[in-house]
C-alpha cells in the first residue's frame, strides 16, 4: 500500500544544478535509462536520481509500516477464526513489504535509522490513506478492496522501474498484494449481501473510503512538480491523473456488482472516452493530511515511536549478546 | 555510536535440486536471527526449502566501471558457442 507522490503543495523540484555532475556520466546514465536499462546499486547515478529515490522509496516502505496500524486495530475484533487469521497474514505481509522496500533504500546509502527517524520527526511522510480511522469491521474490508487495490494500480507499473532493487522489491510486493485486495472484496461481498445492517455498514465503509483512496495517487498532473523529471529518469512510469482513472475504471463495475454504490454524483459513463467522469477531489483536504492534520496522525506516529522506543532495549541486548558470543568464540 | 544490527544478504533454495539465490537482505544482531528473519520476510508461500545468510560486509563485487574490461572480451569469441561452426545438413547426432 502506499502513494506515488506525497510531496507538499508548492514544493519545487529536487534537481540539483546539472553542471555539478560529470556531463559525460550524466548523458551516458540517461542514455541507460532511456533505453530501459535497469541502474544497481553500485552504477554511478546522479545525486537527485538518488535522493528522489530514496525519498520515494522510504515513503512508501514508510506507508507499509504505519498501513499496520489502521488494520492492526481489528486483529483481536475479526468476526471469525478465518477473518482473523487472513487479517495476521495480511498485516504480516504489510511488514514484510516495508523490510524489502527499506532493504533497497539502504542499497542508496542511506541506513534504516536514518530513515526511521525521519519518519518519527516528521520529516518523512507515509501516505495520507492511513490518517484515518477503521471504525467498523467494514473498513477492513474497504481497505483491502479500495487501498491495496489503489496500491496494485501504483505499483504494477514500477516493477519495470529504472533502480533495480526498487523494481525487485515491487516484483515480490505486487504478487503478495492480490491476496490482500481480493480478501477485502470478499468482506465487502459478504457484508453487502448480508443484513440491511450489514450493507448499511459496507456502504458507510465505501463512502468514507472511496475519495481518500483515489487521493492516494497523488496530486493531479498539472500540480505534480517532479512527475516529469521522475517519468523521464522511469522512477514513475505512469502519471498520477492516469493511474487514479484506470482505477476509476475498474473499481465502480465492481461496486455495481455488489450493489453499492459509489458516492460521487458527478460519476458517469463517458462512451466517447470509454472510461468514468468522475468528481471533482478535494485536494484541500489531501494537502491538510499530507501536512499531518489527518484524523489520526498524532495517533499513528506516537504508536510508532513507542515501539521504536520501548523495543530500544531488546535491540541494544540482542546486539550485546551477539558481541558477547563472539568473544567467547574467539576464545575458544 | 549506531547500534544499529548489521545486514545480512538473504539467499533461498527454492527446491532440492536448484541453486540457492539471492533475494534480499536484513538486519539482525547474529546469524541466527538472521535465518529466523530471513524465513518471516522472504519465505512466508513456500518459496524455499533452504536459507543461506551471509554477512553484507563479507560479500566482494567486482566495480561497475570495469564491467566493459571484465565482461567485454568475450562478446567477439563468438567462437566458443556451438552454433560457430556450419556442419552439412546431412551430418547427424554433432
Amino acid at each position: 500500500m502506499y502513494t506515488t507522490d506525497l510531496n507538499d503543495k508548492g514544493r519545487k523540484p529536487t534537481a540539483v544544478n546539472p553542471s555539478t555532475e560529470d556531463p559525460e556520466r550524466l548523458a551516458a546514465f540517461e542514455a541507460r535509462v532511456a533505453a530501459d536499462d535497469f541502474i544497481e546499486p553500485k552504477d554511478w547515478m546522479p545525486e537527485a536520481y538518488r535522493k528522489t529515490l530514496v525519498r520515494q522509496i522510504s515513503q512508501h516502505a514508510h506507508s507499509e509500516i504505519v498501513g499496520m496500524l489502521p488494520e492492526g486495530n481489528w486483529i483481536t475484533r475479526a468476526p471469525s477464526l478465518r477473518r482473523k487469521a487472513v487479517l495476521l497474514a495480511k498485516v504480516q505481509d504489510e511488514g514484510g513489504h516495508g523490510l524489502y522496500l527499506y532493504a533497497a533504500a539502504e542499497t542508496l546509502g542511506t541506513s534504516r535509522e536514518e530513515m526511521i527517524e525521519a519518519l518519527h520527526s516528521g520529516r518523512a511522510k507515509y501516505s495520507t490513506i492511513f490518517n484515518y480511522p477503521t471504525l467498523t469491521w467494514a473498513d477492513i474490508g474497504a481497505i483491502g478492496w479500495l487501498v491495496d487495490g489503489a496500491a496494485i494500480m501504483n505499483q504494477v507499473p514500477l516493477q519495470r522501474t529504472s533502480y533495480g532493487p526498487y523494481a525487485r522489491a515491487m516484483v515480490r510486493i505486487c504478487k503478495e498484494e492480490s491476496f490482500h485486495q481480493r480478501q477485502g472484496y470478499e468482506i465487502m461481498m459478504t457484508l453487502a449481501a448480508g443484513t440491511p445492517e450489514q450493507k448499511r455498514m459496507a456502504q458507510d465503509a465505501l463512502n468514507r473510503w472511496w475519495w481518500p483512496s483515489l487521493m492516494m495517487f497523488g496530486p493531479p498532473d498539472d500540480n505534480s512538480p517532479n512527475s516529469a523529471q521522475s517519468m523521464r529518469w522511469r522512477i514513475k512510469r505512469e502519471t498520477n491523473d492516469q493511474i487514479r482513472q484506470r482505477f476509476v475504471d475498474v473499481t465502480v463495475p465492481q461496486a455495481e456488482a455488489i450493489g453499492l454504490k459509489i458516492p460521487d454524483t458527478a460519476l458517469v459513463w463517458n462512451e466517447a472516452r470509454g472510461s468514468y467522469d468522475f468528481g471533482e477531489i478535494d485536494w484541500e483536504e489531501f494537502y491538510a493530511v499530507v501536512r499531518g492534520e489527518g484524523p489520526l496522525a498524532r495517533e499513528r506516529m506516537s504508536a510508532r515511536v513507542t515501539a521504536w522506543e520501548d523495543g530500544a532495549w531488546v535491540r541494544e541486548a540482542a546486539m550485546a549478546h551477539a558481541a558477547k558470543h563472539e568473544m567467547r568464540v574467539a576464545a575458544e | 555510536m549506531s547500534s544499529e544490527w548489521p545486514l545480512w544478504e538473504v539467499f533461498v533454495r527454492a527446491k532440492n535440486g536448484l541453486a540457492h539465490k539471492h533475494v534480499g537482505s536484513v538486519h539482525a544482531a547474529d546469524a541466527r536471527m538472521a535465518i529466523e528473519a530471513a524465513r518471516d520476510t522472504y519465505t512466508r508461500r513456500l518459496e524455499g526449502v533452504s536459507l543461506w545468510v551471509v554477512p553484507s560486509a563479507a560479500i566482494a563485487a567486482s566495480d561497475p566501471g570495469e564491467a566493459d574490461a571484465l565482461f567485454e572480451p568475450a562478446a567477439d569469441k563468438v567462437y566458443r558457442h556451438p552454433t560457430f561452426y556450419s556442419i552439412p545438413e546431412h551430418i547427424k547426432n554433432i
